[in-house]
């Protein structure tokens, strides 16, 4: 069992790195790029025992208590088999 | 007055922190590995600079995880003094003694240069010896020091004095162009409620001795000799200049 859990900085706080990545590619001429923000991308391995139930809990948790700062980041996860 | 100076995996301006408090306050000292939950007899706790525990996953995110937070949150509740710089700041955030949250700074770059500080709150237990509106010039050397909290927070460290240092021009003029960092208001350094702990993301122990340029971080170390004095005389209940209970001097263990 796989959990993929996916960190960026929220919507409200400036992402300095992303703005510059942003730059970069609309100097290179890609004129459709919008907009980017950077993150940050956990794999995260789990026994095989552990239900889908408790494991969306626990990775609830180690994303919430030690992977992001809550005061300037937000994730999002997917658990798979 | 007893010192404590906290040394993570990474620390790197723990012997700079010694040296302060050893040979530019003349004050006792100790190192505390982050291992150890005894903070041995501090009067008053150092997080120095560096880069714990590599900065990985963030900057402080996982030295707040070590034995030694646990113990220096203890001390923080009890009223202990806990200056934290740089690294040692960052690591205040993320344990939550301090409020906010660290970025990379605007420009993206690692920024190592003397920059002047404003101070805002001169009736701190680390400000004493100063006064509002005081212009210190204390170097910086982050990557990491752009720093934000969420506008209500903002409003309460405002409006409580909260702000103890912002970045400022040589006359003490804060304008975006003296903001090195993108921190928002120009913040250098906030304290906590009670104004026990408090985080600065310049290093007073590398302006310390008039052979590193600067001498002006001496006020902060100056101010807490000044500070445990008086409520030392105030326990006794005699402004007497009776020797400080020095403990001694340990080694430094080898890292």
């Amino acid at each position: 069992m796989k959990a993929k859990v996916f960190v960026a900085l929220k919507r409200t706080v400036l992402d300095p790195q992303g703005k510059t990545i942003l730059a970069a590619l609309r100097d290179l001429g890609y004129a459709d790029v919008a907009d980017v923000r950077q993150g940050k991308f956990f794999e995260i391995g789990l026994s095989d025992g552990l239900g889908a139930e408790q494991a969306r809990q626990q990775i609830e948790r180690i994303a919430r208590d030690v992977l992001t700062n809550p005061v300037i980041e937000e994730f999002s996860y997917q658990v798979e088999p | 007055m007893k010192f404590s100076v906290v040394v993570f995996p990474g620390s790197n301006c723990d012997d700079d922190a010694f040296q302060a408090v050893r040979s530019g306050l003349g004050q006792p000292v100790s190192f505390v590995w982050h291992g150890s939950e005894d903070l041995e007899n501090a009067d008053a706790v150092i997080l120095p600079g560096g880069f714990s525990y590599g900065d990985y996953l963030r900057t402080g995110a996982i030295a707040r995880f070590s034995p030694v937070m646990s113990a220096v949150k203890r001390f923080a509740a009890g009223g202990g003094l806990v200056l934290g710089i740089c690294n040692g700041f960052q690591i205040l955030l993320e344990t939550g003694l301090l409020p906010g949250a660290m970025l990379c700074n605007s420009n993206l770059r690692f920024i190592c240069r003397p920059v002047h500080l404003r101070v805002e709150n001169a009736s701190l237990p680390f400000t004493r010896s100063t006064r509002v509106g005081q212009v210190l010039t204390i170097p910086i050397a982050h990557a990491e020091g752009n720093y934000f909290a969420d506008e209500r927070t903002l409003a309460e460290l405002q409006r409580q004095g909260r702000i103890v240092f912002r970045y400022c021009a040589l006359g003490g003029e804060v304008t975006p162009e003296t903001n090195p960092n993108g921190s928002i208001d120009s913040i250098a350094g906030i304290a906590n409620e009670e104004g026990n702990v408090i985080g600065m993301m310049p290093h007073p122990e590398r302006a310390s001795d008039a052979r590193l340029g600067s001498t002006d971080g001496l006020y902060i170390f100056r101010s807490l000799l000044d500070w445990f004095e008086q409520m030392r005389n105030a326990e006794c209940g005699v402004r007497s200049q009776a020797a400080v209970p020095h403990s001694a001097l340990r080694t430094p263990h080898s890292k």
